[in-house]
């Protein structure tokens, strides 16, 4: 008899009135957007002001330590690093629109589209983009590089392609979700069609889910641009890139260890503020869209 | 089933049959499979208010789907004033889903949690190609009694009932002359109940319109149907008018159905909830023995 009396009116219980609470802002996402911020905030300042022209050669001043003159110094040229690092963030943020640009643009109606496609199309297409997730990621672009010739664009759409499987992935779990509410039945018994379903409901509810995803494979891209930079690959010599920086500080590691430290910061400041992000945007948007079933 | 010479039945349901297969659990033999109806027959007449009651998965949802053009039967027709449904293809459904519409059950699963308000009572009439919608939202959130503001804010801002009113509005909206309700309030609040089933009882009296009203809940059904059809196990096992199933219920399981209905008076009598859940429990075991016995 001390068990807990459910109550008559279990079944019945009314809603939380107001809808669901807003979650407050969780920690990482307000690391990541401020590290996110940081590199966005490089790659605009470097538009309008650079303490030097980050490709101008000074033999005169060749790997110099810190100063007030050089902020972080300067290379084996003569280069000044801060001022490389700065437009080194706009090349980072190209290559990461790039990527997820092209990712989001083919993968987001294929997700969907493999959610209410019949089965007999979702599965040979789920199957074939399995091949695709299968293939590194970074082979892809080295032979793309290979193919039309190194280019961070290039590159870069090598990087994309190889993000839809996940991405497609992502979408159609979220799309399968949203497509078994009773909203979609309503929308079908008010007389919508698919394609209609697909862009005023399906959507807008994975939008959250694709935002997401958008920031991981983000820092995904950064970290193959660095690589395939460092593999001499991706964003060729005078534009600056964190990646080549990289390479090119690697014979005075000894000598000259802030030549590799300062771009390997930039790049796990980079990464780490998208992956936190990510994160971040996640917890706040994932249980509105299971509670909702 | 009516016997009088009405012209043609708002809708007429013959002899209907949904198997649902189950996911194969191995490779040599194909999953199991569901009987979710076996052999519904129905016929409601224009102008009638008609309920259908029984346990949760008895398949009376599945029978709203299918009257919905939602989903198609294994088996059986149905007609929509005269017409039949059935094989019909989704483009063809044109005058289904004007003629048509549908209450769902979960006031917040129903409404597009991105959509303004407006744009969810909308949806009907753009998919119909109305126009004029902008007075037509206005008209319907008069109508359902909620202030014309509504319209631009988003169905969480609104309370169960509220949301179950725009559900109303967004169902009433393309001038249908038949109205499935599946169980409109059984996840509202007790004390919003009434007045969500007041509003449904004024609009279909005013406007005319054919009620098939889906419950698990008697009391509710008796308020607001004429006639009443008893489904167990995916069978009708009873029809007739309200009062007479109430009174004198032909088949056991209605009379089970009618025991455990809890009341003031039985409360008062001394039956404790757990008598009430007792009884409650003893019931879908029943119609599980009996589901099985049949497939």
């Amino acid at each position: 008899m001390s068990r807990i009396d459910p109550g008559i009116g279990a079944a019945g219980e009314p809603l939380p009135v107001g809808g669901l609470p807003r979650r407050r802002a969780g920690a990482s996402l307000l690391v990541g957007a401020v590290l996110v911020g940081l590199v966005v905030a490089a790659a605009l300042v470097s538009f309008v002001w650079t303490p030097y022209d980050p490709t101008l050669v000074d033999a005169s001043s060749r790997l110099q330590t810190m100063s007030a003159r050089h902020l972080f110094g300067t290379d084996k040229f003569g280069r000044d690093v801060f001022s490389q690092i700065l437009v080194g963030a706009r090349t980072t943020l190209f290559v990461g629109i790039v990527a997820v640009g092209v990712a989001g643009v083919i993968a987001v109606p294929l997700g969907i589209v493999a959610a209410m496609a019949p089965r007999w199309f979702a599965e040979p297409l789920m199957r074939l983009l399995d091949l695709l997730l299968a293939f590194p990621a970074l082979l892809l672009a080295i032979m793309f590089s290979a193919v039309y010739g190194g280019s961070t664009l290039v590159a870069m759409i090598a990087i994309g392609i190889a993000s839809i499987p996940s991405f497609v992935r992502v979408v159609r779990s979220g799309s399968l979700q949203v497509l078994s509410t009773e909203y979609v039945l309503a929308a079908r018994a008010a007389g919508r069609r698919p394609v209609a379903i697909g862009w005023r409901h399906v959507l807008p509810n994975v939008s959250s889910l694709v935002i997401v995803q958008a920031s991981v494979a983000f820092a995904i891209a950064i970290l193959a641009e660095a690589a395939l930079s460092f593999l001499g690959y991706g964003t060729p010599p005078p534009v600056p890139s964190w990646g080549r920086m990289l390479q090119e500080s690697q014979e005075m590691l000894f000598t000259a260890p802030r030549l590799a430290v300062f771009p390997g910061v930039a790049i796990a400041v980079a990464v780490l503020g998208f992956n936190l992000l990510g994160d971040g945007l996640r917890d706040r948007y994932d249980p509105k869209l299971e509670d909702r079933r | 089933m009516s016997t009088d010479t009405e012209p043609t039945p708002a809708i007429r349901v013959d002899d209907v049959h949904r198997d649902f297969r189950r996911p194969r659990r191995s490779i040599r033999q194909p999953g199991p499979t569901v009987q979710a109806l076996r052999g519904v027959s129905l016929e409601v007449a224009p102008g009638e208010r008609f309920g259908i009651v029984g346990e949760s998965g008895c398949g009376k949802s599945t029978l709203m789907r299918i009257i919905a053009g939602l989903d198609r039967p294994t088996k059986g027709r149905v007609l929509i004033e005269g017409r039949d449904v059935t094989a019909l293809p989704e483009r063809r459904l044109g005058f289904l889903r004007q003629r048509l519409q549908v209450v769902f059950q979960d006031p917040m699963g129903s409404l597009d949690p991105r959509m303004r308000v407006r744009d969810i009572i909308a949806e009907p009439l753009v998919a119909q190609g109305v126009k004029n919608r902008r007075d037509r939202v206005a008209e319907l959130l008069d109508a359902v009694g909620l202030p014309a503001e509504a319209a631009n804010r988003y169905p969480h801002q609104f309370s169960g009932g509220q949301r179950q009113r725009i559900s109303i509005a967004r169902a009433l909206a393309p001038r249908p002359t038949i109205l499935l309700a599946d169980e409109p309030v059984s996840a509202l609040d007790v004390s919003v109940r009434a007045q969500v089933l007041n509003l449904l009882d004024d609009l279909v009296t005013e406007l005319g319109l054919t009620l098939v009203f889906v419950s698990h809940d008697l009391s509710v059904v008796r308020h607001v149907c004429d006639r009443l059809a008893v489904m167990s196990a995916g069978q009708i096992v009873e029809t007739g008018p309200t009062r007479q199933v109430y009174d004198h219920p032909q088949h056991p399981y209605t009379e089970r159905l009618l025991r455990s209905v809890p009341s003031m008076h039985k409360a008062l009598a001394g039956a404790s909830t757990t008598d009430l859940l007792g009884a409650d429990r003893a019931k879908p075991k029943d119609v599980e023995d009996k589901g099985t016995a049949h497939a």
